[in-house]
């Protein structure tokens, strides 16, 4: 029973932060959503009994990805400086 | 005007996440109908998993019975790197390197943390052997280790490729090529291991492929030309 309210909570929770990490006009804030959708998803496959997938998703997936995409908007960031009055 | 086309794109949006909504309730629908695969392939990868030289089943799959894949991968990875490399301008990264702490604090965290993930990826590459790790999430640490260390300002942005940096690059996927077209040259099958030393190739293997990852994925990532000065101007 505690195993079904977990999996349902987890799988709700995946979705909306999922929902959140497209909604949000934020870039930055966008990215740390996808971050901790990451390490979510990490959590996802340990209930689906795949540890060795779990482990690449919180290595690959919420570390590195994450790390690349906030390089990306630091980037962003810094070519669009001059107009930054429209931002 | 105006307005009708904006109504206009607001129902054609409505209808394509309808459409989305629909192709996914259609997919789930399919799945369920699917049948189970008739070949028992996880009783057959347990059943062959005493000859593959190593005692976890996914290890065994990507490493041994399916190492064909995994040869492929760190090819494709290899790939990766050598365009972004290629695109990269590499006097100019040069005349931008710095190396700066800026922090007292980050770096103090980062010199305790780094040898922490040291040996992390090492236990992680000697895990693989019979239970969940490996190559790939040794790699994965590793390449965490060196992002940190450029985060933090305490390695230099861009290292010049040399000898040793490009032999990092290339030893995953040159090893393991070797160890397969060495099978080959014996009169086994491609990647066909010898049964007794299966177990110390797999690990020589993933030494190789662990350096490899991990120095691939930090020159991605410093492949990328570092905004951090602009931002030092900026604070």
């Amino acid at each position: 029973m505690a195993d079904w309210i977990f999996d349902a909570l987890l799988s709700g929770t995946l979705v909306w932060v999922a929902w959140r990490a497209l909604a949000a006009t934020d870039l930055f804030k966008s990215v740390v959503i996808f971050i901790a959708f990451g390490l979510l998803m990490s959590l996802a496959w340990v209930r689906l009994s795949a540890p060795d997938i779990a482990l690449a998703e919180a290595a690959i997936g919420a570390g590195l990805t994450g790390v690349l995409l906030l390089d990306a908007i630091g980037h962003l960031r810094n070519r669009n400086r001059p107009e930054r009055t429209e931002e | 005007m105006n307005a009708s086309v904006r109504i206009r794109t607001a129902w054609a949006h409505r209808l394509v996440a309808a459409a989305a909504f629909a192709f996914a309730l259609s997919l789930v629908a399919v799945m369920f109908d699917m049948p189970i695969a008739a070949s028992k392939l996880s009783a057959q990868v347990m059943a062959s998993l005493p000859q593959s030289g190593v005692d976890h089943p996914v290890t065994a799959v990507l490493l041994n019975f399916r190492s064909y894949d995994t040869l492929l991968e760190i090819g494709v990875l290899l790939l990766a790197v050598f365009g972004a490399l290629a695109s990269f301008d590499t006097p100019a990264a040069a005349a931008a390197c710095v190396a700066s702490t800026a922090n007292p604090l980050l770096g103090s965290l980062v010199r305790a943390l780094v040898p922490l993930m040291l040996l992390v990826a090492a236990y992680l590459l000697w895990a693989g052997s019979h239970r969940p790790g490996g190559a790939f999430q040794a790699g994965a640490v590793l390449a965490a280790a060196g992002v940190l260390l450029r985060l933090a300002g305490m390695v230099p942005t861009f290292l010049p490729p040399n000898v040793l940096r490009r032999a990092a690059l290339l030893a995953g996927f040159v090893i393991f090529l070797a160890v397969g077209l060495g099978a080959l040259v014996t009169g086994r099958a491609l990647l066909e291991y010898p049964r007794e030393w299966a177990g110390s190739l797999i690990l020589l293997i993933e030494a190789a492929l662990m350096i490899s990852i991990g120095w691939i994925l930090v020159s991605l990532f410093m492949a990328a030309p570092s905004p951090v000065i602009e931002e030092n101007e900026n604070t």
